[in-house]
């Protein structure tokens, strides 16, 4: 009991703790979003990409203003719906005030709210963590992680990262994208089937790269949340029965079977359900787009200015991914060989996951979200707050992680570097593109290893849970 | 024998024949050739003229027109007497309504060399090449034509007009640079070089060439060494002269040229005066004389202009300016002195502006020959110092910003102290206000925010509402079309100054886009800024020699002040051009990486590995793989024993064999169908 009292005021305690930092952290933004002409984050190559940048935003909503479609031109590339919602907001102007002040405090808010919900998934994930751990029987492991609430460390490094401060103040779009990807986990988690289509519909409205994380969804909609593989469950359900059957109960023999059979059965009717909300939102987001570009050129110019820019990287301005360089060196003779090939890419790892890791949807969404953010054709930092954020969701999981410290100093060394390089590439004129490159290439390895590192981790982990369960029912049979 | 006399009978009778029908021919023919020499009187004409001018700064403008008519096509077939059958034969094909193309070497000084006079206005032309063009043909051929005529002309020019042809070079303004007209292209070539082998098919239009007359003056090495030389071509159709014009094809040259005169210091020198105008004589300037007309002209006039500024001075000088200057006496009596007696002095009509009115001297070269050649000299007796009339508002461009990511283009009118007169127009013509059209094409890699234009009057920001009326903006898009901008501007009358900025992000190129010195930077050509509230006319009294004389008429024009910019030179960011192979390799190497290295992890089953490592601990045989894989069959049958090994590699080079085989067939299947 006394145990059970100090754990709950240390729980409190940290709790308090919690919301001290989440106001700590919105006051930091407001400090840095008072600073003079932004700390010049706006005009980052690694802050704001040409689909992310406000800038272009607001050059898009004073075309639209001056009856011209936005897409005139080859500044903007976002949705319609992001220009008719931030667009007036970059024009409004308060005295006294920074410039973009609406939208940064617009940016604070999503980044609030994607906080919030990473906090809840990451309870939601905790809980669902150790009631599969509990039916295996193997709760001492999780004894010494008790007070590490995962969701709460998630959302405090999320809103503590200086990745997702700098898109936010820098005035970038990715907050907003990062926070539907983020409602779109959370509604599958709580299994809200309209949350996560609508979350799913408009993160691939905005940046089309999260239309693969249909699959995740799919996976947590059919067999809930991440959990130990299913073997595991089933080999349990018949040891049990087969310790049950010395007893000759058979109806509790049943009930076994079905409990365990239970959580392998795909449901079918979430997803189907899924399927039906996406259409009716896609519909929805469509036809609020074709009301917005009516009047210009319709869908199809919409859809070749945000999705064929994402698709053909015809802009060739340095960001912190390899593939402006690649495109600007390459022959043209060969660019639409190697616009397939780095585009499959990304597709082609898509199944080899989704098989290995189908039980733990959750993670497998983590890992698509890293592999886009880093093969994606314009990459900004926004995207690696992101996975760096889900990242810290599977801390009981990823524990005994190796190089972690290794990659901790790469992304420091990296993010110091990058703005060196830049800054005596293109403002001293002493260095040159290679400079810059080579840290681009330095970062795309890093992620790399971060991610074989993760996926590898995940499945040692999931051996060990394997390795303990078996152990355990050896031990209960002998 | 008897042949002979046969023959010579038959001569003379031949002869009788010959004659009688050349009577006969003569008799039908002579009223059809006395009506082709009316018809040729009033129609294909060519007219050369020349005009001087001192200028302020020590120099002479020389400006030669030449002007060919011809009519329109279909009335006296394919061929022309005097007008060059390349020019008609592009009107014809291309169907252009109206022309004009210049090449330009140096920048026109307008605050030294005036910006409010017809040559500043319509013959002051940015550097390189410019080309415009106004075509007859439906709008959705209008780009297809260009395309044509663009070849034609580098064709015709030697000079890389063609590079227009490409979408990113060209724009179509709506309004603001020509107005009223649709249908319109508009190029620049900034940084084209213009030479003699531009200079000469450009001759080769002319009927004399540089051979005799005027042109002959055109010493190349002279033109070649001056401050500011252009060389336009306009070209303008009427098919049917709805407007009372009469119809047909009408090809104006102009040369203009500032020239510095070898400096021949008169005997008189003014101690501390450094302003001594030099004195000069045609001789000198060109190192030629005139020696006659070119026959074929019409007319062949030389005429020396003293602007405004310089004739007021010069009254002033003659102590309060006694009588006419036009007067018999001035052109020798006050400060300077000609060489050459003028046929007739002109003053100018138009006396709103308080400067006082322009006077030309018109020289006939009829009376010249090669004996006595025609040598104009001017000699200053004192030093005079005058300014030009500059253009309401000075217009001057530059960059700001470093570094190559962004920057911003500033355009700034500063107001050249506008003189009681134009002030006065202002005022009445538009209600206080003051217009000014901005037309500005930029290239796609200078992406322009337009979201971000501002503007300051007098130093002070202003509303952009309060001062654009109008404004046309098309974005440019990437590697298709160029940014296009085109403004009116309304300003106070009493405006001191005014700026326009709009800031730019700097594009990054593909290798293959950067011109051979990448490193030199990018041009963006002149934005062209007129004054349609101004207008250039210099109106000489209606002499009957004027009316016939082209470029008179033209000065006499009315058309809005116009003035170009200068030309930005924008550098941008260069890739390594060197490592191609590198960047590829290297990104594919980061690729293999991350897609081996995740297969590898996701592949991996490390129960078995340890299973594998343990039977491998079991064994010590040094072969791995094949042979553990060998000895769990061999452990599974034990009596194939001694054939195994041998079955196996047989068994092996069979499948071996098999899928060489099957790669084979592939491999002449392809062949076969698709090879």
């Amino acid at each position: 009991m006394e145990k059970k009292e100090e754990n709950k005021r240390q729980r409190k305690k940290i709790r308090g703790g919690f919301w001290r930092w989440v106001i700590a952290s919105v006051i930091f933004r407001l400090i840095l979003i008072y600073f003079p002409q932004n700390l010049n984050l706006s005009s980052r190559p690694e802050v704001s990409t040409p689909l992310t940048s406000l800038r272009r935003l607001a050059e898009g909503y004073w075309l639209k203003q001056a009856s011209m479609s936005p897409y005139a031109g080859s500044m903007y590339h976002g949705s319609p719906l992001l220009l008719s919602v931030l667009g007036p907001l970059t024009v409004k102007r308060i005295e006294g005030q920074p410039d973009h002040v609406l939208c940064s405090l617009l940016f604070v808010i999503a980044d609030i709210m994607s906080a919030m919900l990473l906090r809840a998934t990451g309870w939601k994930l905790q809980v669902a963590y150790r009631e599969s751990l509990k039916a295996l029987d193997i709760i001492n492991i999780v004894e010494s992680s008790d007070i590490l609430a995962s969701g709460d460390i998630a959302a405090l490094v999320y809103l503590w990262n200086p990745f997702t401060i700098v898109a936010c103040v820098g005035l970038s779009t990715s907050p907003i994208e990062n926070l539907f990807i983020i409602l779109m986990l959370y509604g599958a988690c709580i299994r809200l089937v309209p949350l996560a289509a609508f979350g799913w519909v408009m993160a691939t409205h905005l940046s089309l790269y999260p239309a693969i994380l249909i699959i995740p969804v799919i996976l947590l909609m059919g067999y809930g949340l991440d959990a130990p593989p299913r073997k595991l469950f089933l080999l349990k359900g018949y040891c049990k029965i087969g310790d049950n059957n010395s007893g000759n109960i058979h109806c509790e023999q049943e009930e076994m079977i079905n409990r365990s059979k239970a959580q392998i059965i795909f449901s079918r009717r979430p997803v189907v359900l899924f399927f039906f909300w996406t259409t009716l939102w896609s519909v929805y987001v469509l036809v609020l787009c074709g009301i917005s570009v009516k009047q210009y050129s319709g869908l199809w110019e919409m859809f070749q200015r945000t999705y064929g820019f994402i698709l053909t990287v015809e802009d060739m301005s340095p960001n912190i991914g390899v593939l402006w360089y690649f495109f600007a060196e390459v022959f043209d003779f060969f660019r639409n060989f190697f616009l397939i090939v780095f585009h499959v890419n990304i597709l082609f790892m898509i199944l080899p996951l989704a098989i290995r890791l189908n039980h733990r949807p959750c993670f497998l969404a983590f890992v698509y979200i890293a592999i886009s953010s880093m093969l994606k054709s314009y990459p900004s930092v926004g995207d690696s707050a992101l996975y760096l954020g889900l990242l810290v969701l599977f801390l009981d999981e990823l524990a005994d992680m190796p190089f972690s410290f290794f990659i901790f100093c790469g992304y420091v060394g990296i993010s110091l570097l990058s703005p060196v390089m830049h800054n005596l590439w293109i403002w001293r004129g002493t260095g040159n593109a290679n400079f810059y490159f080579a840290t681009a290439i330095a970062y795309a390895c890093l992620q790399i290893i971060l991610l074989v590192e993760s996926v590898s981790a995940m499945l040692n982990h999931d051996r060990k849970l394997r390795k303990l369960s078996v152990a355990n029912l050896q031990d209960g049979k002998s | 024998m008897s042949i002979r006399p046969i023959d010579a009978m038959a001569i003379p009778l031949k002869s009788a024949h010959f004659l009688i029908f050349l009577l006969l021919v003569s008799n039908i023919f002579t009223p059809i050739i006395s009506l082709g020499s009316t018809i040729d009187q009033e129609r294909e004409e060519f007219y050369e003229e020349l005009l001087l001018r001192p200028l302020p700064d020590r120099k002479v403008l020389a400006h030669f027109h030449f002007q060919s008519t011809a009519p329109s096509s279909n009335s006296n077939g394919r061929h022309h007497h005097l007008f060059p059958k390349a020019i008609s034969q592009l009107v014809q094909k291309f169907q252009i309504k109206e022309m004009e193309l210049s090449f330009t070497q140096g920048r026109w000084n307008y605050e030294l060399w005036g910006g409010f006079d017809p040559i500043s206005s319509s013959n002051a032309k940015p550097p390189g090449v410019e080309l415009w063009a106004v075509f007859d043909v439906p709008q959705d051929q209008v780009d297809a034509t260009w395309k044509n005529l663009t070849h034609t002309l580098s064709g015709l020019f030697c000079a890389s007009i063609n590079f227009l042809e490409s979408s990113t070079m060209y724009s179509a303004p709506q309004w603001s640079f020509r107005p009223a007209t649709g249908n319109i292209r508009y190029g620049m070539l900034p940084r084209e070089a213009v030479c003699t082998e531009n200079l000469t098919p450009w001759l080769k239009l002319l009927p004399c060439r540089d051979k005799d007359g005027l042109s002959a003056l055109m010493d190349r090495p002279s033109i070649y060494k001056s401050f500011y030389h252009s060389q336009r071509l306009h070209l303008t159709s009427n098919k049917s002269g709805p407007e009372g014009m009469n119809p047909g094809i009408i090809l104006e040259q102009t040369l203009t040229v500032v020239l510095q005169p070898n400096s021949q210091r008169t005997s008189v020198t003014y101690s501390g005066e450094k302003n001594v105008q030099p004195s000069w004589s045609l001789s000198s300037i060109f190192g030629r004389k005139v020696s006659g007309r070119c026959v074929l002209a019409k007319s062949s006039n030389v005429y020396l202009q003293l602007e405004r500024g310089l004739v007021a001075e010069l009254k002033k000088n003659k102590n309060n300016g006694v009588g006419n200057i036009a007067s018999e006496g001035f052109w020798s009596g006050t400060g300077f002195e000609l060489s050459v007696r003028p046929d007739k002095v002109f003053e100018e009509e138009n006396s709103s502006h308080r400067r006082g009115s322009s006077v030309l001297f018109e020289f006939s070269i009829d009376k010249y020959s090669d004996s006595q050649p025609f040598d104009l000299g001017l000699k200053w007796k004192f030093p005079v110092t005058w300014s030009s009339e500059p253009a309401p508002l000075h217009a001057s461009r530059f960059l700001m910003g470093s570094g190559n990511e962004r920057g911003a283009i500033a355009i700034l009118l500063k107001s050249a102290d506008l003189n009681d007169a134009s002030l006065g127009t202002c005022s009445s013509s538009n209600g206080y206000k003051f217009r000014v059209d901005v037309f500005q094409v930029v290239p796609w890699y200078v992406k322009v925010y337009y979201h971000t234009l501002q503007l300051f009057v007098n130093g002070q920001p202003k509303a952009v509402g309060d001062v654009i009326e109008t404004i046309h903006v098309s974005p440019s898009k990437d590697k298709i079309s160029p940014g296009v901008m085109e403004m009116v501007l309304q300003f106070p009358c009493d405006v001191k100054s005014a700026a326009l900025t709009l800031e730019f992000d700097k594009g990054f190129l593909h290798i293959d886009e950067y011109p051979p010195d990448a490193n030199q930077g990018f041009d963006i050509p002149s934005a062209a800024i007129s004054f349609p509230n101004f207008y250039t006319s210099l109106l000489f009294p209606g002499n009957c020699s004027v009316d016939k004389s082209p470029m008179l008429s033209k000065f006499q024009e009315k058309n809005p002040v116009l003035s170009y910019t200068e030309v930005l030179l924008v550098p941008l960011t260069t890739p390594d051009f060197s490592m191609p192979y590198n960047v590829i390799t290297i990104t594919c190497t980061v690729f293999a990486l991350y897609f081996g290295s995740l297969l590898n992890v996701l592949r991996r089953r490390v129960d078995e590995e340890e299973r594998l490592l343990k039977s491998k601990a079991g064994k010590t045989t040094p072969l791995s793989g094949l042979l553990s894989k060998l000895s769990a069959k061999l452990r599974g049958r034990p009596q194939e024993t001694p054939q195994s090994p041998s079955n196996s590699s047989s068994l092996i080079s069979s499948k071996l064999l098999l899928k060489v085989f099957l790669v084979a067939v592939l491999a002449v299947a392809w062949q076969y169908y698709f090879g």
